[in-house]
């Protein structure tokens, strides 16, 4: 398409500018985590692993770290599993009933998380699941699920389902035939869904605030509760290892997706 | 009659269902247990306190601070979803007119926050606009200002932080609009004289209007229910329903007064979802989550 050359410079000045403010403040924190200094001063007045070591040697904060991952494994293996057999049930299915199933499994993206967190909250407190660790899972299982299902189910979109056919007419079994032709090729689907479980069990905090307590509370949840406080440069570095992991993962999950295709 | 041989399809259809529902059963089950019934147990507790009352909901209607923070709610979720059209349509429309390998690159670069942790960013938020922030002390150095400005714990920072988190939802629905809009008909425009400005504003704006829906939706109803930017950022002043709803619930132990607000808020995200889908479907709309 043509474009008149004061336009096309407008658009470029734009665009940089607004990507400048969508990236500014991932560049801003790793530096920070970096400082010698006890306040935030940009550029840090000299580089130093304080902040890092403080996280390492607080008891508090591993404590939290355990937790949070413990959190996050439990919550992959959890879902992942289930969202496969449902985006399976509901993409084979031509059934009415299964449509309504698979608008419900999505339900967790459209309720407004401060409603469920608040709903869960009194669920919790009346049959004593408050403060627990099993708590604490179910819930980020219910919120990794939608992701599982949507990529799973996005996965086997593309796959054609006579193939599995083609296996049960030769003799396997439903079960060995979804293992060993089905399984296979929507391989990518399912981990770039269990990747993202696990992301949104890190990131998790609304749900955490009202729900965990205790010895059991999640990295989030302590820093909110500081933040709120006072801006502790522990935080920085708690950020660029927690924002390093996601990219990271992220990375892992579009390398296989792109492989896939 | 029916024959033996339809006995046995319907059999062997009913088994598959049977099958089918057994293997979503489980995750059906979660999402049963963790949001329809504690959302409905929400719902339930607002109407009933020793006796069906609506006392709650008549506080909402009559007492101010309800009022003002169901104002100031909407008021900040619209101009976010302005500012993120502003600041989103340019950007999703470069993406889509580039070449191939710039559109990735900016679209790269849109999702890359995406997969940062929202408090991660308002962390990063409070360090640059704080008193003693990046922000004012550039400014200071420059001699720009004498006195830092109040750049957050007020709307201000909500505002900046919380259109930050959710200008990714309006650029990518917008972007997915924009790549199916077919590029020879802004040539057969152009062919027939008009100019640049002229084909855009008879032929690509109208036709990206679905993606102006979908993501200003989508932006809207999450900027209503936002709670830890405005928490963290909004310095207290700026209290918005799902502030609301938090502080009744863990100050003031109004379970019942919380879920009556948490009510509201759910009906206008139903309702809003609901008018929205009288013109595009709505998995459009969320298919971008």
């Amino acid at each position: 398409m043509t474009m008149s050359r004061p336009f096309r410079i407008a658009l470029v000045v734009t665009c940089a500018l607004v990507l400048l403010y969508l990236i500014l403040p991932i560049l801003i924190i790793a530096p920070m985590s970096f400082s010698a200094a006890r306040f935030l001063t940009f550029p840090p007045p000299a580089l130093s692993l304080r902040w890092y070591e403080e996280y390492v040697g607080n008891p508090a904060w591993m404590q939290a770290t355990r937790v949070t991952l413990t959190v996050a494994v439990l919550t992959v293996v959890i879902a992942t599993p289930l969202g496969v057999a449902a985006a399976y049930a509901i993409s084979q299915s031509k059934w009415r009933i299964m449509r309504l199933i698979h608008m419900t499994l999505l339900l967790p993206l459209v309720v407004p998380i401060i409603i469920t967190a608040v709903g869960i909250f009194f669920v919790f407190a009346k049959v004593g699941l408050a403060a627990t660790m099993t708590g604490l899972v179910l819930a980020n299982v219910m919120l990794g699920l939608p992701y599982v299902v949507i990529s799973v189910a996005a996965g086997l979109q593309s796959f054609d389902a006579t193939q599995e056919m083609v296996a049960r007419s030769l003799g396997m079994n439903r079960l060995r035939s979804f293992f060993v032709v089905t399984l296979p090729q929507i391989k990518p689907s399912v981990i770039a869904g269990g990747i993202f479980a696990f992301i949104s069990a890190m990131d998790e905090t609304i749900v955490a605030l009202f729900i965990s307590g205790g010895q059991y509370q999640p990295l989030t949840k302590r820093m909110f509760t500081a933040l709120r406080d006072e801006i502790d440069p522990t935080i920085a570095a708690i950020s660029t290892l927690m924002t390093a992991v996601s990219f990271m993962l992220v990375l892992v999950a579009t390398s296989r997706s792109k492989k896939d295709a | 009659m029916s024959s033996p041989v339809q006995d046995l399809s319907v059999l062997h259809q009913r088994r598959e269902q049977r099958l089918m529902l057994a293997l979503a059963m489980p995750a059906l089950l979660v999402i049963l247990l963790l949001v329809v019934l504690p959302v409905g147990w929400l719902a339930w507790q607002s109407v009933y306190h020793n006796g069906f009352t609506l006392e709650n909901y008549r506080r909402i209607w009559s007492e101010d601070i309800y009022w003002r923070s169901f104002a100031l709610t909407f008021e900040i979720s619209l101009l976010v979803t302005l500012l993120a059209l502003l600041l989103g349509y340019p950007i999703a429309y470069a993406a889509s007119v580039a070449p191939k390998r710039w559109g990735i690159i900016i679209l790269a670069l849109v999702v890359l926050p995406f997969w940062t942790s929202v408090l991660v960013r308002a962390y990063a938020w409070l360090a640059l606009l704080q008193r003693t922030g990046v922000i004012n002390q550039l400014l200071r150095q420059l001699g720009v200002i004498d006195e830092p400005l109040a750049l957050v714990h007020n709307s201000f920072g909500t505002i900046v932080a919380t259109l930050h988190i959710l200008l990714p939802f309006m650029v990518l629905p917008l972007y997915a609009t924009m790549q199916q809009i077919p590029r020879d008909l802004m040539q057969a425009g152009a062919s027939l004289g008009a100019g640049p400005m002229l084909t855009f504003w008879r032929i690509f704006l109208p036709l990206s209007l679905p993606g102006v829906l979908a993501g200003s939706t989508l932006v809207f109803v999450l900027a209503l229910g936002f709670y830890i930017t405005p928490e963290l950022l909004g310095g207290g002043r700026t209290i918005m329903i799902s502030m609301l709803v938090s502080r009744n619930v863990e100050l003031y132990d109004q379970w019942g007064a919380a879920s009556a607000v948490g009510v509201v808020l759910l009906v206008a995200v139903g309702l809003i979802f609901f008018a929205v889908s009288r013109f595009i479907p709505l998995d459009r709309v969320l298919g971008q989550k």
